[in-house]
């Protein structure tokens, strides 16, 4: 089924989802479009990272519709799977595999989940190293690396499959502020070679020159979606302006 | 352990702390007596009067203690052979009281290797095959979601880390056959040892997969492995290293506990041991024997393992 391109490659319709008696995501409704770039801030235990989980399934929700490229997710794991292959994630602790080197790291999915050849996957891998510039590390295990340079190769590694969409969850917030700067230079490059991105930062700057779309979330509901200059500039909901004046204080 | 930066100062250079440990020690052996031990040390066949009990007990201990002094004060890679040396020297006296016959010794030992040594080996291995197999196994049923599996894997570990291994060994190789199983004692032997081992050896197993985080399958799942292919390629190979040490444990426990398996008739090390010697008295000579043979095996075992050992902690270091 191809997707028209004005269409929406994310569509979460009210989405809602529990954690037991506690309900995390209340009713969401987002439409995100092929190459939109859409940042989500939001105080903490807002739900956040919840909503770019439920998009790749590794939550599950329990109310309402997510469709992702056209596809319908549910239980079953032949649309988990399709899904996933389509859906990059950048993880706040980066994740990587400390058994494998970095250039492993990177072939692992094409290579042992999609089949793909060994010396072309490598020739690839060595190619997205050498765009977020960590090319000379390509040997090296992830324990030898700073924060920094596991992220740029977590990024990659994501990259690695060829995905339409990528989804970063909190990727700055467990590194030292001087490699915080080295990553957003990576994401913002990823930005403007025109990938779908849904970021959830607390990186202000980041969105102002980046997002098409700030997303504002609170107690498990989007509160404020605004263009990044109306949403930095004076904001009408106050618990959103309440929330920026906390965080742009820093 | 963490070593701290203080560093505890030698409590044994303190005269009296010495003198009080010498007078512990002299207590100690006074209280056990071992009359013939001090008959040997004064080469005398009369009995042990009072006043030569205390003076042994003494001068015994004095020794001990001075000689834990010397030790404390030389520098450790000396001390470590020492000690080392020692209490090996310990072991050998403890076998030389027993005046053995070393031509007896000699005469049955390639009997002992060709036969119990080789058994106890084969025996040993092949239990350790087939309980790392059933663990693998286990292991992934107990932490699966399929409450079948889990349900089956749980039972299996509780019966069989339940009850005695020599109970187990009993009831498979006299209740197998009331069934209709005609078994013979080799293969109820190799069953029993893989199956109770192989309950322990699942736990550590199930440890060893869940100590690997969340972390890991969640980026593997993102990346669109499935379960089999996340287990064999991601978490199964950082398992491993964690294992090693406690399955290492396991490999020499199946090893000497094959020893049992000897009472149901299997003519392996243990079995050997005590049936080469009875005929004419010469007891000690085949347990200490086999005693010492155990060991070398045993130690054959440990140097693999630290091998192991050395060899995973490559990729964790920086």
């Amino acid at each position: 089924m191809q997707p028209d391109q004005t269409a929406s490659i994310i569509s979460l319709q009210n989405v809602s989802k529990f954690f037991g008696n506690f309900q995390a995501l209340t009713d969401v409704n987002l439409e995100i479009k092929r190459g939109e770039k859409v940042v989500i801030c939001g105080p903490s235990g807002s739900g956040k990272s919840t909503l770019i989980r439920c998009i790749n399934r590794l939550e599950a929700h329990n109310g309402g519709d997510i469709f992702v490229d056209g596809v319908r997710l549910h239980e079953r794991m032949k649309e988990i799977q399709a899904v996933r292959t389509q859906v990059g994630m950048v993880f706040q602790q980066f994740n990587l595999f400390p058994h494998l080197t970095v250039i492993e790291n990177l072939m692992a999915a094409p290579v042992w989940v999609h089949g793909k050849d060994k010396a072309k996957s490598r020739e690839k891998a060595m190619g997205l190293l050498d765009r977020v510039k960590i090319a000379d590390q390509a040997e090296k295990y992830p324990i030898q690396l700073s924060g920094g340079q596991q992220q740029r190769v977590a990024i990659a590694r994501a990259l690695c499959v060829e995905p339409q969409v990528m989804l970063f969850d909190e990727p700055t917030s467990a590194l030292d502020p001087e490699m915080v700067s080295e990553v957003l230079e990576t994401m913002m490059d990823l930005a403007r070679s025109g990938m779908t991105m849904i970021c959830v930062t607390h990186e202000m700057g980041f969105a102002r020159a980046v997002a098409d779309r700030v997303i504002f979330m609170d107690k498990g509901q989007i509160v404020d979606a605004d263009s990044p200059e109306a949403f930095f500039a004076g904001n009408r909901n106050p618990r959103a302006q309440a929330f920026l004046d906390e965080i742009l204080s820093h | 352990m963490f070593a701290d930066t203080v560093v505890a100062e030698n409590r044994l250079k303190n005269p009296l702390f010495l003198a009080g440990i010498a007078l512990a020690i002299a207590a100690v052996i006074w209280l056990l007596n071992p009359t013939v031990l001090m008959q040997r040390l004064l080469e005398q066949e009369d009995d042990i009067g009072q006043m030569q009990r205390v003076i042994v007990s003494g001068a015994v201990a004095g020794a001990i203690a001075i000689n834990l002094l010397v030790l404390s004060l030389l520098p450790r890679m000396v001390q470590r052979v020492l000690v080392y040396a020692e209490l090996f020297a310990i072991v050998l006296a403890f076998a030389a009281v027993f005046d053995l016959d070393f031509a007896f010794i000699v005469e049955k030992l390639p009997y002992m290797v060709s036969q119990g040594v080789v058994t106890t080996l084969y025996v040993s291995a092949i239990s350790i095959v087939i309980a790392f197999c059933v663990a693998m196994l286990a292991a992934i049923a107990k932490l699966s979601t399929s409450e079948l599996a889990r349900s089956v894997a749980t039972f299996y570990t509780s019966v069989f880390r339940g009850l005695p291994l020599l109970m187990q060994l009993f009831l498979i190789y006299l209740g197998l056959p009331q069934l209709g199983f005609n078994i013979t004692a080799l293969p109820a032997g190799i069953i029993a040892l893989s199956l109770y081992y192989g309950a322990y050896m699942t736990e550590i197993f199930r440890a060893g997969i869940m100590s690997i985080p969340q972390g890991q399958w969640e980026a593997s799942r993102a990346l669109g492995f499935g379960f089999g292919r996340t287990m064999m390629r991601i978490i199964l190979p950082q398992a491993v290293p964690v294992v090693v040490p406690p399955t290492g444990n396991m490999f020499i426990a199946i090893l000497k506990d094959s020893s049992l398996v000897s009472v149901i008739g299997i003519w392996e090390l243990m079995y050997l041991s005590r049936n080469l010697g009875s005929a004419t008295f010469n007891h000690m000579e085949m347990l200490l024997t086999a005693a010492a043979i155990y060991w070398i095996l045993t130690i054959i075992l440990e140097i693999g393992q630290s091998k192991l050992e050395r060899h995973y902690s490559r990729s964790s270091s920086r």
